[in-house]
């Protein structure tokens, strides 16, 4: 039967619904000066009451950061950054009277996480997960914290880890993510403002998923994020990052760096719902997301799994990557992403395999509507001595509409001749026809495309933690509101 | 007052005229097959009945239930109780059935101002829906209509029917592709859904498929308007005779 073209007229029209969760919450925010220099690295650590060994660390990096140019290779395109047009430090003002339980934080504070649809104390309790939130970027509540000790986990924001373990950050910091590693990491480098700091001990099976929210609300304040997670020999540790910001006009920078290390026989699996403010409909505003995520499987037999969803930012740049030193270890990358209106990712991993006996996993899922631009860049690279080295990488885009784009760079190097390396990749499109069966049976047609898209995901989606795939796969319902009539 | 009349119905695609001046009435409880050659219109009518995009309706107006179905979109028309059993039924990857047919039947509650079915309701309500149609629990579980067999789509295509109630039913060429087994089932399913309330379109190429679903009415379908229209009778005449009588050639290709 003839229609007029592969997508309907219905897929073309609404891209225009508003971000829901686009607000401002009124607190006053302690600012830094304007600018980067020097003294705004000083100010920084100094508000932060850290120790010189980590002050010099950061003027380190502020010194390399000078010398460097941002990179230029990604599929993304933006208006030249004036990074001395940004607040580098915003602290909620109560920042030297820390609440010491969720009844005396500010209630606009409670109120913004209501409207997001996370109630603190509730979520904590119903699902047993343990929430360090970070707003802005000092840590105002924590709990579940005796639980954890208990267990002998740490799991504080690192500001605080640098006083109460100053041994253990010392020992990883910038270990995985060097200072001088790239443009942004070195940025973050000098002027992180919090995070979170992971410690699990041997032999223990952390006995809950961590969360930390993550939240940019002071206007123009860049956020830093620094966040290390290590699991020491045979132990266990899930992770959960989700974030959302308020509606802007100015686009507002992120360049954030997670680093994992995973001891013999340990394993981490880190999971992100990134839901940050993409920009309207006409491509103003949103965040631009810069991270750098490596993880490195240090012992034998240790194992990292990435998993993304990542459906805001107006530009995302992340590559959540694996080295895979040990032998036998396993890395794992599972990523959707998805770009609507004018959105563009020039997201991957790299798996580095070192060791022998080492294998990985990519499965990409890269999801492309109104005007958006969707790049899955990944390596494969197999290093001399890693006998028997195997990857297996699939990456499927899907089209929605026909103004938007997708893309597959996959770099390949092997220097083992008894590795194997496996690369597949599809795209298509969702079809008139399987919309118009949807809502021959009675779904709309932006229930239709959230649940098409939920079958495209599937695969990925089934690696987040139960209690966060129900909330991705609305989210990923939410994020193409819009992109069909 | 009919539950569906269609008056003087003119639909062009691509601005080339398919149906010119078809009329059809379908009473309570009616069963109509509707016979043609290729290209005479009868998907035509079904995707114009069910309200796909592309088919421009230039004259005539379609009454359901004295509602006004060309202004309705296809998910407000399965609403009010119009299904369309396709021909090539939609392949949706990583959707289970299960879950495709419970978040369509919600839907299709909610419009009708009813309660949403829970997980275990739902489950007992397919299980025994599934029965009837000898649709398996793996059958159930898989993608929508991914790696089906011919027969097991269509078998899938009237156990949603099954499930979801409609009034009135357009079954489009159910019969195509199914071999005599398949037939006997998936006719069964559809008659055990005979009721006094419910009607239903039967458009098919072959006399054989209403020995199994008897029709009150049989209209033949011949470049876009019924040009004879009778009793059950008159299929086997078509049968014998083909449609070069009726002015249609005679082509016996599954091909729409």
């Amino acid at each position: 039967m003839n229609t007029s073209a592969d997508t309907s007229p219905v897929i073309e029209e609404a891209a225009n619904r508003e971000y829901k969760y686009g607000f401002v919450t009124d607190i006053d925010s302690e600012f830094a000066p304007k600018g980067l220099n020097e003294d705004i690295v000083r100010f920084i650590s100094d508000k932060k009451g850290e120790p010189s060994w980590l002050l010099e660390w950061r003027l380190t990096a502020f010194r390399q950061w000078g010398a460097m140019r941002e990179p230029k290779w990604a599929f993304v395109d933006y208006p030249e950054i004036d990074f001395q047009d940004a607040y580098y430090y915003a602290a909620p003002k109560r920042d030297e009277d820390k609440p010491q339980s969720l009844d005396e934080v500010d209630p606009k504070l409670l109120e913004t996480y209501e409207k997001l649809g996370i109630p603190l104390a509730e979520q904590a309790v119903l699902a047993g997960v343990a929430v360090d939130a970070v707003f802005d970027s000092v840590s105002v509540a924590t709990t579940f914290k005796e639980k954890l000790t208990e267990a002998g986990v740490v799991f504080c924001p690192i500001s605080e880890a640098v006083k109460t373990h100053p041994e253990l950050v010392q020992k990883y910091l910038g270990t995985v993510v060097p200072y001088a590693d790239n443009f942004y990491a070195t940025l973050n480098s000098a002027v992180f403002s919090d995070g979170t700091f992971v410690y699990v001990p041997k032999g223990v099976r952390c006995p809950m998923e961590l969360s930390t929210y993550f939240r940019i609300n002071a206007a123009n304040t860049g956020q830093f994020e620094r966040t290390l997670i290590i699991a020491d020999e045979g132990s266990y540790v899930s992770y959960l990052e989700g974030c959302t910001a308020p509606m802007r006009d100015e686009n507002q920078l992120h360049a954030a760096v997670v680093e994992l290390i995973a001891l013999d026989d340990a394993e981490i699996k880190y999971s992100t719902v990134q839901n940050w403010y993409p920009g309207d409909e006409n491509g103003r505003g949103g965040i631009y997301n810069f991270v750098t995520k490596r993880g490195v499987c240090r012992g034998q037999r240790a194992k990292i799994s990435w998993t993304q969803v990542e459906t805001g930012s107006a530009v995302t740049w992340k590559y959540p990557s694996c080295i895979l030193e040990g032998e036998n270890s396993v890395g794992e990358f599972y990523s959707v992403a998805i770009t609507n209106n004018y959105q563009q990712a020039d997201t991957g991993t790299k798996m580095v395999h070192v060791g022998k006996n080492t294998t990985s996993t990519i499965i990409s899922k890269g999801i492309s509507a109104g005007k958006g631009q969707n790049t899955y860049r990944g390596l494969v690279k197999a290093l001399a001595r890693a006998e028997n080295a195997r990857n297996f990488t699939q990456c499927d885009s899907l089209l929605i509409g026909d103004e938007c784009g997708a893309h597959t760079v996959p770099y390949i190097e092997v220097s083992n001749p008894a590795a194997q390396v496996e690369h597949e990749a599809t795209t298509s499109k969702i079809s008139e026809d399987q919309l118009f069966y949807c809502q021959q049976r009675g779904l709309d047609p932006e229930e239709a495309v959230s649940l098409i898209v939920n079958g495209f995901c599937k695969e990925v989606l089934k690696e987040l933690p139960m209690e966060f795939a129900v909330e991705a796969q609305k989210l990923l319902g939410v994020t193409l509101e819009g992109s069909v009539g | 007052m009919s539950l569906l009349s269609v008056k003087d119905l003119h639909v062009s695609v691509d601005d080339k005229e398919i149906l010119n001046g078809l009329n059809l009435d379908v009473n309570p409880g009616e069963v109509h097959a509707v016979m043609g050659p290729n290209g005479s219109g009868k998907s035509t009518l079904s995707y114009v009945l069910s309200g796909r995009d592309g088919y421009t309706v230039t004259q005539g107006e379609i009454l359901f239930k004295d509602m006004n179905v060309l202004d309705m979109e296809p998910h407000e028309r399965a609403a009010v109780g119009i299904y369309l059993a396709f021909q090539y039924p939609v392949e949706i990857p990583g959707v289970s059935n299960l879950t495709f047919l419970k978040t369509a039947l919600n839907a299709v509650r909610k419009a009708r101002g009813e309660n949403e079915l829970d997980a275990i309701n739902f489950l007992k309500l397919a299980r025994n829906k599934g029965e009837i149609l000898d649709m398996k629990d793996e059958l159930l579980k898989r993608s929508v209509n991914v790696g089906f067999s011919g027969g097991e789509k269509k078998r899938n295509e009237i156990f949603q029917m099954a499930m979801l109630e409609p009034i009135l039913s357009i079954l489009d060429e159910t019969d195509s592709g199914l071999d005599i087994d398949a037939l006997r089932i998936v006719s069964d399913g559809v008659n055990k859904l005979r009721s006094p309330e419910r009607s239903m379109i039967v458009i098919t190429h072959y006399q054989r498929l209403l020995n199994h679903i008897i029709p009150d009415f049989v209209h033949v379908l011949v470049d876009g308007r019924f040009v004879a229209s009778g009793g059950k009778e008159l299929a086997l005449e078509l049968e014998e005779g083909g449609y070069a009588k009726f002015g249609g050639e005679d082509n016996d290709s599954e091909a729409a």
